[in-house]
């Protein structure tokens, strides 16, 4: 079996230029491949095309990309927690498709099971509809979305192995598995890199083939967005 | 007059034991705090969980384990995860029961707006869109008039739509609601204390009010 272990973030995101299509994996902070966006940050690499669901908050995630304007156009469905994209956004320096959360998961799942297109309901009669085609099955109206086509998927998972296979953890599971399916180079950085045999083939979530570089990964924030809990004994 | 809590009270009457329910940021999740009991529901989080349980307790806390609002939960027994696609898959193919979620304008037609206030915000729609456009049943939770005493239940939504005739039953802080499949907005209860001619006077789309209007009641 090939092995796909390189030895971090900087090997792993070393051939990424400028003007690069990347998938990043995570909602909100969910989940994101913190390494690779911070390797990303220093080798400051731009013009960069960005899908991913959320942009980060202003200090943290893609918010970092976007403050050092490595970032020329976002494909998300929900930026709101980051000041800096909005005035980015609202000045015009950043390019921006707002697209719908399912349609953009579907658009990665369809990418990974080798399908040109998808059929979905989301946005009919709306302004994410505008330019598009529509076909009508069984009396409802779909639009015809597009898979993508990224230069790479950069994915953060609980645990990999050295043949790429990967498992997520609890909701930081999210976008991570179908953009891993997604990308032409698949980026997988790890909590706890293992070697292959040691993860039970019944329980991968990704299996190895969708992945090409693994790393194991250090020094994670974890930053929790919303920090919500309830008093004990209530 | 309801307050927001009320809004989410009268709501939960509509969750029916069984149900699976996906529930929206801002009034919509105050819903489950009001769950009838001996009913059992699943609430369905859209970055991928069934069966989302409460906050966690004080030092708790999973980085890993969030709601679409992004905050701190926990699982409960029977609970499961899965990616995003999936999620979307389940709400498409109709497998959610009831979707709660909140508004900016609604239309006598059932048309929605919640995503965007042109030159002004710019969030996004995040999952919205795809949740009106399938699911088999929405109740939207929403202020009937805005600050400035002007009505957000219209004859057509002036704010870019989120989805069309989509919408089958509004509770407002005056009123529960149901848009008639040949359009217009039926009253079939009102807030304590408010009289009919206020909700006519607060409606800015076509309302129907036939006969006695009964108040809400929480039990």
């Amino acid at each position: 079996m090939i092995n796909k272990v390189v030895s971090g973030a900087k090997e792993a995101i070393d051939d990424v230029s400028d003007g690069a299509t990347l998938m990043l994996g995570g909602f909100g902070l969910c989940g994101i491949p913190e390494n690779c966006i911070n390797a990303l940050v220093e080798k400051g690499v731009k013009d960069l095309t960005c899908i991913s669901n959320n942009a980060g908050v202003d200090d943290f995630g893609i918010g970092l990309m976007l403050k050092q304007r490595q970032v020329k156009k976002m494909i998300s469905s929900y930026v709101g927690e980051n000041a800096e994209f909005e005035r980015q956004l609202l000045s015009g320096e950043l390019e921006v498709d707002l697209i719908p959360q399912g349609t953009l998961a579907t658009r990665c799942l369809a990418a990974g099971y080798g399908m040109p297109a998808i059929f979905t309901p989301a946005g009919v009669g709306t302004e994410v509809a505008e330019g598009k085609e529509i076909r009508n099955f069984g009396g409802k109206d779909y639009l015809m979305e597009y898979a993508f086509d990224a230069d790479f998927a950069i994915v953060k998972a609980w645990k990999g192995d050295t043949a790429g296979n990967l498992i997520f953890r609890s909701t930081s599971r999210n976008f991570n598995p179908v953009m891993a399916m997604a990308g032409k180079i698949t980026i997988a950085e790890v909590e706890e890199l293992v070697e292959a045999g040691e993860l039970d083939p019944d329980y991968i979530h990704t299996p190895g083939i969708y992945v090409h570089r693994i790393f194991q990964g250090k020094d994670y924030e974890k930053r929790i967005e919303q920090r919500t809990v309830r008093k004990s004994g209530v | 007059m309801f307050t927001k809590e009320e809004i989410a009270q009268r709501i939960a009457q509509e969750i029916k034991d069984g149900y699976y329910v996906n529930l929206g940021i801002g009034i919509p999740t105050l819903v489950a705090n009001y769950i009838p009991k001996g009913i059992n529901v699943v609430l369905q989080s859209e970055n991928g969980l069934l069966g989302m349980g409460p906050f966690p307790f004080e030092g708790e806390e999973d980085a890993d384990l969030i709601n679409a609002g992004k905050q701190t939960i926990t699982t409960l027994p029977g609970s499961s995860i899965f990616d995003s696609a999936m999620s979307f898959g389940m709400m498409r193919a109709q497998k959610v029961d009831l979707t709660i979620l909140g508004a900016m304008e609604v239309s006598e037609n059932g048309d929605i707006a919640n995503w965007k206030i042109p030159g002004k915000m710019v969030k996004g729609m995040g999952g919205a869109m795809d949740l009106v456009a399938s699911a088999k049943n929405i109740i939207v939770a929403m202020q009937h008039v805005n600050k400035a005493g002007e009505s957000k239940l219209l004859s057509k939504c002036t704010l870019p739509l989120t989805g069309v005739k989509c919408i089958k039953k509004i509770v407002t802080e005056l009123a529960v609601l149901d848009i008639l499949p040949e359009g217009g907005f039926k009253l079939l209860e009102r807030a304590p204390g408010v009289s009919v001619d206020f909700i006519k006077q607060s409606t800015a789309g076509r309302l129907i009010a036939e006969g006695d209007i009964p108040e809400m009641r929480l039990d």
